[in-house]
Formats: C-alpha cells, sequence, structure tokens
C-alpha cells in the first residue's frame, strides 16, 4: 500500500546555508512516526516544508498520492493534514473557544463542529472549564493541549506536531503524550512527531527517523532503536 | 433589526438633522465638526489594516487622494455636461455626489487592490515601505499630470459635503469595520494579527484577508478624500504627502491599535487639538508633538484603551478580576 505522506529527497536552504539535505520519509495510514534530532538539525524545516510554510530547492512531498509540493499551507490544512505549529502558536488574544473555532476555519458542517467539540473536551476536560478565558492566559501546557485541540477541530486524517514538549512541566508531558497515542487510536489519524525528547518519542512510535545536520543518519523500528548503543548514547542519556 | 444596524440608522438620521441646522451653526465650528468626521473615516479604515489585521500601511494619504481627484473629476465634469450653468436641484446634485464618492473610493479600493496584490506578501518594515512608496509615487504623478492641474491641483469643485454627508460616511465606516472584525469570517483578521503561522496551520488564507482589510480601508480612504475634496473645494497633491499618513497613522496608535473606539476618540482629539492650541501661535505644533510625545509615554497601549472589566468591577464595589 502507498503511504499517506511520502517526502522524497527534499533539499531546503536558508539563502546559502542548506538546511535540509536529501530528505526522505514515509508515514503510512494510522502510524506514529517520529522525527527526532538534537537543535539545528532540520527537525522544524522538514515539517514546516510538508506543511507549505518553507519552499524546497528541491524533492517533492506527496499526500495520498498527490503531489503538494508547492501548494499553499492553507490548501495542505484543506486537504486533511493538521498542524500544531512549534512553540504553540494559538491567537493569544482570542478566547480558548474562540481558538477552537479558529480550528474549524474550514468546515461548514455545525454538527460535525460541535461533535469535535465534544471529542476535544473529552481528550482535554481542562479546556472546558477554561473556555471564556484569553488563551494567552493559559499554562504552558493547556496552550499546547489547545494547540492540538485547535488542529483536531478541523477534523484532520493526519496530524504533525512539531516539538509538543517544549517548555512544558514534566507531569504535563506524558498527559500530552498518552493523548497523542489516544487521539491516534480513536480516530486513525496518522501523526508525524517531531521531538527533541527522544526518549518519549520512541516510546509512543512504531518508526523512527534521526536527523543530523540535514541529513538522515538513521532509520527504523523505534523498539529497535531504542535499544540502538550509539543513539543511546547520543540521545538518550546513556 | 440588529443592534449595530439600528445604530448606523440612528447616527445617519442625527447627522442629517444637525445638517438641516447647520446655517445657524457658525462657520468655524462646521468647518471643524467636518474635519473632525472626515478624520474619523480615515482612521477607522486604516484601523482595519493597522490595527485589526496588524499590518503596518503608510499609504493612507495616498488612497485617500486617488478619491479626491476621481470624484472631483466626476462632478466637475458631470455637472458641467448634465446641469449646465444652473447647477441642477438639491437632489440631482445629491445623487451626483454620491456617484462621484462611490466612483472615488471604487478607484480608490481598486488601487488598494493592485498595491495589496503584490505587496502584501511582505511583513512588517517591508510593506510600510512599499506604501510609503506608493502614496510617494501618486502623489508624483497627480503633480506632474497637466490635465489634472499639476502642482496647481483641482479647483472650483463644487461645496456638496454636509454634515449629513460626512458623518453619515463615518458611521458606515464604523458599522462596516465593527461588523466585520465581529463576525465569524473577520475574526481571521485578528487571527491574522495574533500569529500568521497558526492561521496557515488552521486553514485560513493570510493574504487574502490582509487584501480584504486593504481594499475596503482604501474604499472608505477615497471616499474620504472625496468628501475632503468638496469641502475643501480645491484639492493639491501636496495636501496628500506621506506628513498626511502619518498623520492617520498616530491617531490609530494613539487610539489603540484595533480598538475603534479608541481611535474615534483619537481622530477626534487630534483634530480639535491643533484648533485650540491656535492660541499659542508660533509654539502651537511644538505642544502639539510635545503632547504627543507624553501620551505615548503615559499610555502606550493606546490612550483609550481601557481594562473594562476591572472598571466594572470596582465601580460595583467588588474585586477586580484577576487579582
Amino acid at each position: 500500500m502507498a503511504p499517506m505522506l511520502e517526502v522524497s529527497n527534499l533539499s531546503v536552504s536558508y539563502g546559502a546555508i542548506q538546511a535540509l539535505h536529501g530528505f526522505s520519509l514515509k508515514v503510512g495510514k494510522g502510524d506514529i512516526v517520529t522525527l527526532i534530532g538534537g537543535n539545528g538539525a532540520g527537525k522544524t524545516t522538514a515539517l514546516r516544508t510538508i506543511s507549505g510554510l518553507l519552499r524546497p530547492t528541491s524533492g517533492a512531498v506527496s499526500f495520498d498520492g498527490v503531489d503538494i509540493t508547492r501548494e499553499a499551507a492553507h490548501r495542505i490544512v484543506a486537504r486533511g493534514l493538521g498542524q500544531v505549529p512549534e512553540g504553540r502558536m494559538i491567537f493569544s488574544n482570542l478566547t480558548v473557544d474562540e481558538n477552537l473555532a479558529m480550528g474549524a476555519y474550514l468546515m461548514r458542517d455545525k454538527e460535525a463542529i460541535a461533535r469535535n467539540r465534544d471529542y476535544v473536551f473529552s481528550i482535554f476536560s481542562r479546556l472546558k472549564e477554561r473556555l471564556k478565558q484569553t488563551a494567552g492566559t493559559l499554562s504552558g501546557g493547556e496552550q499546547q493541549m489547545l494547540a492540538i485541540g485547535r488542529a483536531l477541530m478541523g477534523e484532520p486524517r493526519f496530524l504533525m506536531l512539531d516539538e509538543p514538549s517544549l517548555g512544558i512541566a514534566p507531569r504535563l508531558i506524558s498527559t500530552i503524550f498518552e493523548r497523542i497515542i489516544e487521539i491516534n487510536r480513536d480516530r486513525g489519524i496518522a501523526v508525524l512527531l517531531v521531538e527533541q525528547n527522544a526518549n518519549l518519542a520512541l516510546e509512543i512510535s512504531s518508526y523512527a527517523y534521526v536527523l543530523e545536520t540535514g541529513h538522515v543518519t538513521m532509520e527504523g523500528k523505534s523498539a529497535v532503536l531504542r535499544t540502538d548503543p550509539q543513539l543511546k548514547s547520543a540521545y538518550l542519556g546513556g | 433589526m440588529p443592534k449595530p444596524l439600528i445604530a448606523l440608522v440612528a447616527a445617519i438620521l442625527l447627522a442629517s438633522g444637525v445638517s438641516h441646522f447647520s446655517g445657524h451653526i457658525d462657520p468655524y465650528y462646521l468647518d471643524v465638526v467636518t474635519g473632525v468626521g472626515i478624520n474619523v473615516i480615515l482612521a477607522v479604515s486604516l484601523n482595519l489594516v493597522n490595527g485589526y489585521t496588524g499590518q503596518f500601511s503608510l499609504g493612507h494619504a495616498g488612497f485617500m487622494s486617488v478619491g479626491a481627484y476621481l470624484s472631483a473629476a466626476v462632478t466637475l465634469l458631470l455637472g458641467q455636461k448634465l446641469f449646465g450653468e444652473a447647477g441642477g436641484t438639491e437632489l440631482q446634485q445629491g445623487l451626483l455626489f454620491l456617484a462621484a464618492l462611490v466612483v472615488g473610493g471604487l478607484g480608490s479600493a481598486a488601487a488598494g487592490l493592485a498595491v495589496g496584490i503584490p505587496s502584501l506578501r511582505l511583513k512588517g518594515d517591508y510593506l510600510a515601505l512599499v506604501t510609503l512608496g506608493f502614496g510617494e509615487i501618486i502623489r508624483v504623478t497627480f503633480q506632474n499630470v497637466e490635465s489634472l492641474g499639476g502642482a496647481l491641483g483641482l479647483n472650483g469643485i463644487p461645496n456638496y459635503t454636509t454634515v449629513f454627508w460626512v458623518y453619515s460616511v463615518a458611521a458606515l465606516a464604523v458599522f462596516t469595520v465593527v461588523c466585520l472584525v465581529r463576525s465569524t469570517y473577520g475574526r481571521g483578521f485578528l487571527a491574522t494579527h495574533d500569529d500568521e503561522i497558526a492561521s496557515e496551520a488552521v486553514g485560513l488564507d493570510t493574504t487574502r484577508y490582509k487584501i480584504v482589510a486593504f481594499v475596503v480601508g482604501a474604499f472608505f480612504a477615497g471616499v474620504a478624500g472625496g468628501l475632503y475634496g468638496h469641502f475643501k473645494l480645491t484639492i493639491t497633491p501636496t495636501g496628500f504627502d506621506f506628513t498626511k499618513s502619518i498623520e492617520i497613522v498616530v491617531m490609530v496608535i494613539l487610539g489603540g491599535m484595533g480598538n475603534t473606539p479608541g481611535v474615534i476618540l483619537a481622530a477626534i482629539l487630534l483634530t480639535v487639538l491643533p484648533e485650540v492650541l491656535r492660541s499659542v501661535d508660533e509654539y502651537r505644533m511644538v505642544l502639539y508633538s510635545l503632547l504627543l510625545i507624553v501620551l505615548m509615554l503615559v499610555r502606550p497601549k493606546g490612550l483609550f484603551n481601557f481594562d473594562y472589566a476591572r472598571i466594572f468591577a470596582r465601580l460595583r464595589g467588588g474585586r477586580a478580576p484577576g487579582n
């Protein structure tokens, strides 16, 4: 079966600096795949290029067999490829309620919107308590929940998460990761997870890619990579 | 009828009432009141672009001049042809003026679209520079086209602008902007302002929102230009240079970006202030500038940006929320 998302030989440059060198990746339907690597490895660059926020110098991205390499970001979202950008980019001046409403921006079916809201509340009950609160006043973890909830409002078939653990209280990190597994299991949403926290990422994913200075240096089943001695010393703390 | 619509109709009726008695009002005050109204239109429409959508435009005077020249051309050329020397009835003049204002507004909106499509992909300072450049190009063009009067500008524009026209358009501008940003569609303007990447991530076409804001803003700037021309009766290119654009930007900043009531009050204040300061003669502009600096230092988030929730709580004698 053809993969849901296929990235082949992607190269991206910022001016004279090349951030990605021939990057390739596959995510199958219903999979959780992770992309790990240190700071400046090109993880965010890869995600942004897939989501249409950056233009590659060469290579291709296809989603459901359709080439989306040069499509505008909002059109890619409309295809069912939801995004949770890095640093919890929520609309801080809007309320939690309005943020969720913005997530359903492309949806016309009121019943489906209400259903999605209920689903978001069922996994992040905290958001329901904070409905009328301005999003900028939420805690880091709550903002991340809101960012994920907002993406779910658009009923994506595929979800890309950029460092959901960044700057969040450790207790909330595990909650958020559990929810990601739940979303994947309940709704069959495929997930591409970009993470610095390699331990956690390898735990919840089935396949992983390791990115170093713009090159994929290692890839394989997450369970196998977790025991890899080289990876262990570099990312997993011994 | 929804509330904003009632307010709009009420404002237009009030404007027409005041206009009816304008003969009894001191012409000097009438002048100031008209000037205030025009500036309110300019500031409120620029607020949609600079305040709500977060795009920094420095070309509002340019759009205003497009509207001013176009509508003046309509009344000057068509007025002569349609009414001859007699000048036509009041109703005929009113209709002609309405047509002229619409033409001015649409022409200006078209200019907004032409400038907006290529340049709204730019951000922040770059957009400010492009719009500044546009304003100057327009000004220089008007200055050098002989058929538009060149540096002398257009003269003998009929005196059509009344309190009714100015305040009806002002009410319409406020109505449009408020309804636009409060609608479900309009939340996109605020979202674009808040975070462009997040907006794209939920599937919002931010460039289109920016262009809509720009075009609507340009439309009202053009209509304001038409009102200005038929109020001053003569327009020259230098009246629309970039200091005029800055003046409008200052109103928006002082009123509080994205705060329509604040921007209206700031437009009133900044139009009336130079008049009040006439008594100090040569120190007028010095004092005006000083006041601006002080106001910005004391109320950086805008002169009229209050935390209403807190004020209400205090009025009720309760504790302010949040502490």
